[in-house]
């Protein structure tokens, strides 16, 4: 661990009005899958054999859809949210330091909170801490390329890392992956469950991505490019990185007492 | 033009990819960082309920097994109770119990297993029994939205029969591909499952 890496601080300038969650058992909006990749994307090979020829089969929701799992920061170790420490060994990793923030919110537009967040990237040179990672650039000594957060009461989360490098990947020859964080995100129902990817601002690999173009509707493309965020940056550390991420709504909380709703 | 109802879109999922072991079972991918990790434990010594093993494999087209696809299962505890404040049903709840855990496949056979509890009967909205079930969610490279099914338990006959959510399903013959089917190892009950991503076997994925 280097003893001189300043510590890392919460970004944030302007913080969002905190608000009380609704105890929340009705059921989620309807998943548009109209903004989502399909299953069966040929373009991007590994989904030929791996997609599916039946339909879905709509579920409404039952109490085995609303609830999910419950994190807490007992789950979380001081440095998950560092990259720049959590695996150093004799230094910092090699890269451009970059601080990602931003809120978990549902479609209504309220913070999730409380949710886990996990992320996962390779390194600066584009390589992966992985066994089954063999591109030639070099493994970081000093970077794992993981970590999490649990979202506070408005939703928000951030951590810092090195910028991502793209690497080649084997679709046809010549395909690059875009400098890319990987996220997961749990929401408060199990129907909210979403891994997702995040792609920096002005990537010019962005439109010619095998697996950024699965998904069908450009504007949903463009909300998993997070803009440089030069007004949360650290002077002289970081640059910093926006990044919000909408999980499913939820349709109002349906109370015995209260029969016409609330 | 009428008011605009500004809901926000949910953001779009993209594929976990081969290395999702890093992000989220570092352990598998070779290296150690977390203090406290998942695990496809679900049991403590002290979680009520008989204890099972869940095992099984995810098939591509091919019938191959998927050796880097990772799957979560959430599950009621032996009470057929959540632990999650929206089911307030009347089993009683065990708070070491979390009732989620996660898996990734073996690099080589492709065999994923949890250790867990049979969940009991749960009470629908309505106030319906279900069939005990482990809800599942499979994510992989290839996979380019996490996929939804469920597990039931093939010692569950009458149970299964009646369940709503078995009984949406309109081909009996697809009923079958989400039964985990019970037998004994060392005298511990075993459920295997198989999924199949596409084929005349075609697991029931739901849009839940």
């Amino acid at each position: 661990m280097n003893a001189q890496a300043p510590a890392l601080r919460d970004p944030r300038l302007n913080r969002p009005e905190p608000f009380t969650p609704p105890l929340g058992d009705g059921g989620f909006f309807q998943r548009d899958r109209s903004i989502h990749p399909q299953a069966y994307a040929p373009g991007y090979k590994s989904s030929v054999l791996r997609s599916q020829r039946q339909a879905l089969l709509s579920l409404e929701n039952s109490v085995s859809e609303i609830t999910g799992p419950v994190f807490g920061h007992n789950d979380l170790g001081p440095l998950d949210n560092d990259l720049i420490r959590n695996y150093a060994k004799d230094g910092d990793p090699i890269g451009e330091r970059i601080i990602v923030h931003g809120r978990v919110l549902d479609e209504t537009g309220r913070g999730v909170p409380n949710t886990l967040v996990e992320f996962w990237q390779a390194n600066a040179g584009g390589r992966y801490r992985h066994k089954k990672d063999t591109y030639l650039a070099p493994i970081d000594p000093n970077f794992g390329g993981c970590g999490r957060a649990l979202t506070d009461e408005t939703g928000y989360y951030y951590f810092r890392t090195v910028k991502p490098g793209p690497y080649p990947w084997r679709n046809y020859v010549n395909s690059w992956r875009p400098a890319h964080i990987h996220f997961s995100v749990f929401g408060s129902g199990f129907a909210q469950r979403l891994i997702t990817q995040m792609y920096f601002e002005g990537d010019p690999l962005i439109p010619v991505c095998p697996i950024l173009t699965t998904i069908p509707d450009k504007d949903a493309l463009d909300r998993l490019v997070a803009p440089l965020d030069l007004n949360a940056s650290s002077p002289f550390d970081s640059l910093a990185y926006r990044f919000d991420i909408v999980l499913r709504g939820q349709r109002s909380t349906y109370f015995e007492n209260r029969p016409e709703g609330n | 033009m009428p008011q605009p109802l500004n809901y926000l879109k949910e953001t779009a999922s993209q594929t976990a990819g081969p290395y999702v072991h890093i992000g989220l079972i570092p352990a598998m991918a070779g290296f150690d960082i977390f203090e406290k990790n998942f695990s496809n434990v679900l049991v403590t010594p002290n979680t009520k309920g008989e204890r099972i093993t869940l095992e099984g494999k995810v098939l591509d087209g091919t019938g191959t097994p998927l050796r880097d696809v990772l799957l979560e299962v959430w599950q009621a505890n032996a009470a057929g109770r959540y632990n999650h404040p929206a089911d307030r049903s009347a089993g009683a709840l065990e708070q070491e119990f979390r009732g989620w855990g996660r898996a990734g496949s073996d690099f080589e056979s492709g065999l994923v297993t949890f250790e867990t509890i049979k969940p009991g009967a749960i009470t629908d909205k309505a106030g319906r029994k279900c069939a005990p079930h482990i809800n599942v969610w499979i994510v992989a490279r290839g996979i380019n939205i996490g996929l939804n099914t469920r597990l039931y338990f093939s010692d569950e006959e009458a149970a299964n029969a009646a369940d709503p959510v078995l009984n949406l399903i309109e081909q009996p013959t697809r009923r079958s591909t989400l039964i985990a089917k019970r037998s004994e190892r060392a005298g511990k009950a075993v459920y295997s499952f198989t999924i199949n991503l596409q084929g005349p076997e075609e697991t029931v994925f739901f849009d839940v």
